[in-house]
């Protein structure tokens, strides 16, 4: 009970830092399945949101529904060009996709740093928000406690939408097999840029309400890229289910586990991302060190017996 | 697909190989006499895309000619230039002694790492060797007595040999750095067209094939990361004996991005496609971001949206493409066979049915 008592708050910064990058990451992981296209400039999309939170919010909750109306379309925005802008190089390997989309990431960039500026930007909450609440004698900021919820509602909501709506079902048909989608006369290329618009939307709206949690900045674009990057491809491309546990594991390891292992902290990220693929990819890789470990130790106690 | 590439093949073989040899001198004779042509700030930039175009290679032997897209080639780099900084440091300056070492160790690191990435494919491996670089980069901050944590480690210039001369004068460092990068380059493109490229492009291409043919596409693949870590070490070498620093930022999740990119924009099978990238992308974010500073990551980011979308094989394949136009406007090209119907269609985009005779001049894209 001690342990958990004081690992309560950790963790549950760990559960909002994973809602907030599960809103982002899902769009990440359905616009691969559904059209293939590993986009390196969603983690901009965030940034400019959170920007937009920072210039229009100022605590009141008119301008922060404006500035969720705002990041939100212009996340669409950026989704929609960017399927005109992805379109001509759809039938070309993922490299040149990752070159195109990581330069528009920084052309981006530089167009948000200008506009906006190069420092750190502090972002107002709503006042009803801005205090914390006690939870098990331990306070906690309210904001981050709504967001969590917010973040529920929606991924519950599109959860729902994607398995229960046609639309969803259409975005779902497209990931396994776009040709029979098209042979049924539902354009997958359609169907594609309409996840790309969502997805940007996401990302743009995921940005302005979680701007008190991962602030705009200049670094802040990559950094959500990165996390978005190892989350999805934890998670199994295309899986928004496993996006979630990986978003949230990802949250866990950056809170929970720097409490936990603060030596290892600067390491845990990467390491726990890449024991996570080794035992995912099924690689054989740790099966097979295990063997060989108990062979050699096998052949070490048949030694000591011979010696004996 | 087997058509477009025989073509090439075809092509290349009939009158691409004279055509390439002279190119290809004529740019080692225009890099040797760079110091004549060019000031100084220009000089140590292009030692910089020098440096960087080793790595690229590196990148691209994994990238273009084993198939595993790789994110984490600066960790051998970031290995070969701790272990020069700390054979400086230790009095053993001499290059000719300093590159072996910083190989051996680049190889080594490569090897140990390898046998994890050399299991995945795709996403995943790009994943890995992007976890690789990024806990190496990690390990520099952290790992203070060898490496200078954050703050980096300088060493005193360089020699090439034991006793000789210090690597002062930029001119020097730069013909240093060309030749070393030449021959490594040299060696790389010269292993990569015998039989043991053709394995490894056997095993890009087919993997289940090569496995139930008997070959050992593991030990193909590890003996290939192997090299290319030795490759990046050498490079890791020649980033300290011209920057005489090297620091956590010189390895970064940034550098590995650029230096895969480097390739994308070369063409990921060009050993010289991959120097080429990196002149570019060092060239871009250094001299034309001068001009309007603060905004290099806008025009690195419009290099790659041109690069995408005016050179589909890479700046490797300008040759190609140029050719292919003249060819679609009605050019002769001097060298060039009459085109023939097959070739006609070839060019107006149907692909001629496997068996017919391949068109010298199809559009190979």
């Amino acid at each position: 009970m001690d342990w958990l008592d004081a690992h309560l708050i950790p963790a549950l910064d760990g559960v909002a830092y994973g809602m907030l990058l599960f809103v982002v990451a899902a769009g990440l992981t359905l616009a691969f399945g559904s059209g293939g296209v590993l986009n390196l400039a969603h983690g901009t999309v965030y940034a400019m949101g959170a920007y937009i939170a920072a210039d229009i919010g100022d605590g009141s909750w008119g301008m922060l529904v404006l500035a969720l109306a705002v990041g939100a379309a212009a996340g669409a925005t950026s989704g929609g060009v960017l399927a005109v802008a992805v379109a001509p190089v759809a039938r070309r390997g993922h490299l040149d996709q990752a070159l195109l989309t990581f330069g528009i990431a920084l052309v981006g960039g530089d167009m948000l740093v200008s506009y906006f500026g190069a420092d750190q930007r502090q972002v107002a909450v709503p006042k009803a928000l801005e205090d914390s609440v006690t939870i098990a004698g331990h306070q906690y900021p309210t904001y981050r406690l709504a967001f969590i919820g917010v973040a529920a509602l929606l991924a519950g909501l599109g959860y729902w939408l994607l398995v229960r709506s046609t639309a969803g079902a259409a975005v779902r048909a497209t990931t396994d097999d776009p040709e029979m989608v098209a042979a049924l006369g539902l354009s997958p290329r359609v169907v594609h840029t309409a996840t790309l618009v969502v997805a940007g939307a996401l990302a743009g709206g995921a940005g302005v309400l979680g701007a008190p949690i991962i602030t705009p900045s200049p670094e802040t674009a990559d950094t959500v890229m990165l996390w978005s990057l190892i989350i999805v491809v934890v998670g199994r491309l295309g899986s928004v289910l496993g996006a979630l546990f990986a978003a949230i594991a990802v949250g866990e390891v950056q809170t929970l586990g720097v409490v936990l292992a603060p030596d290892l902290a600067p390491y845990l990220l990467f390491g726990a991302m890449g024991i996570a693929l080794l035992v995912r990819s099924g690689s054989g890789i740790l099966p097979e060190f295990a063997a060989r470990a108990r062979v050699l130790a096998t052949r070490a106690r048949a030694l000591k017996g011979g010696g004996a | 697909m087997n058509t477009r590439l025989s073509a090439v093949i075809a092509m290349s073989s009939r009158y691409g190989t004279v055509a390439r040899r002279a190119a290809l001198a004529v740019v080692v004779v225009w890099l040797l006499v760079l110091p004549q042509l060019v000031d100084t700030y220009t000089l140590v930039l292009a030692t910089q895309a020098l440096v960087f175009g080793l790595l690229a290679v590196g990148v691209g032997v994994l990238t273009g000619h084993a198939g595993l897209a790789t994110m984490g080639q600066v960790a051998p780099y970031a290995v070969g230039a701790y272990t020069t900084a700390w054979l400086t440091r230790h009095d053993i300056t001499a290059g000719l002694l300093q590159l072996p070492a910083a190989a051996l160790a680049g190889a080594l690191f490569a090897a140990v790492t390898g046998i994890v990435v050399i299991r995945a494919r795709g996403v995943v491996a790009l994943m890995l060797t992007l976890a690789v670089g990024e806990l190496t980069a990690t390990a520099a901050v952290q790992w203070k007595e060898f490496t200078g944590g954050s703050d980096g480690v300088s060493t005193p210039p360089a020699r090439i040999f034991p006793g000789g001369a210090e690597l002062f004068d930029d001119q020097d460092i730069y013909l240093y750095v060309l030749v070393v990068a030449l021959v490594v380059a040299g060696i790389t493109a010269l292993v990569l067209r015998s039989p043991a490229g053709l394995l490894l492009a056997g095993v890009r291409d087919n993997e289940d094939r090569m496995r139930a043919a008997g070959h050992p596409v593991d030990r193909y693949l590890l003996l290939t990361y192997t090299g290319a870590g030795a490759i990046s070490g050498i490079s890791g070498a020649l980033l300290m004996t011209y920057a005489r620093y090297v620091s956590p930022q010189d390895v970064g999740f940034d550098i590995s991005a650029l230096a895969l990119l480097a390739v994308v924009i070369g063409g990921v099978r060009s050993t010289a496609g991959a120097f080429a990238g990196a002149g570019l992308i060092v060239f871009t974010r250094d001299k034309l971001g001068n001009w309007w500073p603060g905004h290099a990551p806008l025009f690195l980011g419009i290099l790659f949206l041109i690069a995408v979308y005016l050179l589909p094989n890479g700046a490797a394949g300008v040759a190609q493409q140029l050719r292919s136009l003249a060819d679609r406007m009605g050019l002769r090209v001097p060298g060039l066979v009459p085109r023939t119907p097959a070739a006609a269609g070839a060019g107006d985009g149907t692909v001629p049915a496997s068996g017919a005779p391949v068109p010298e001049e199809a559009d190979a894209r």
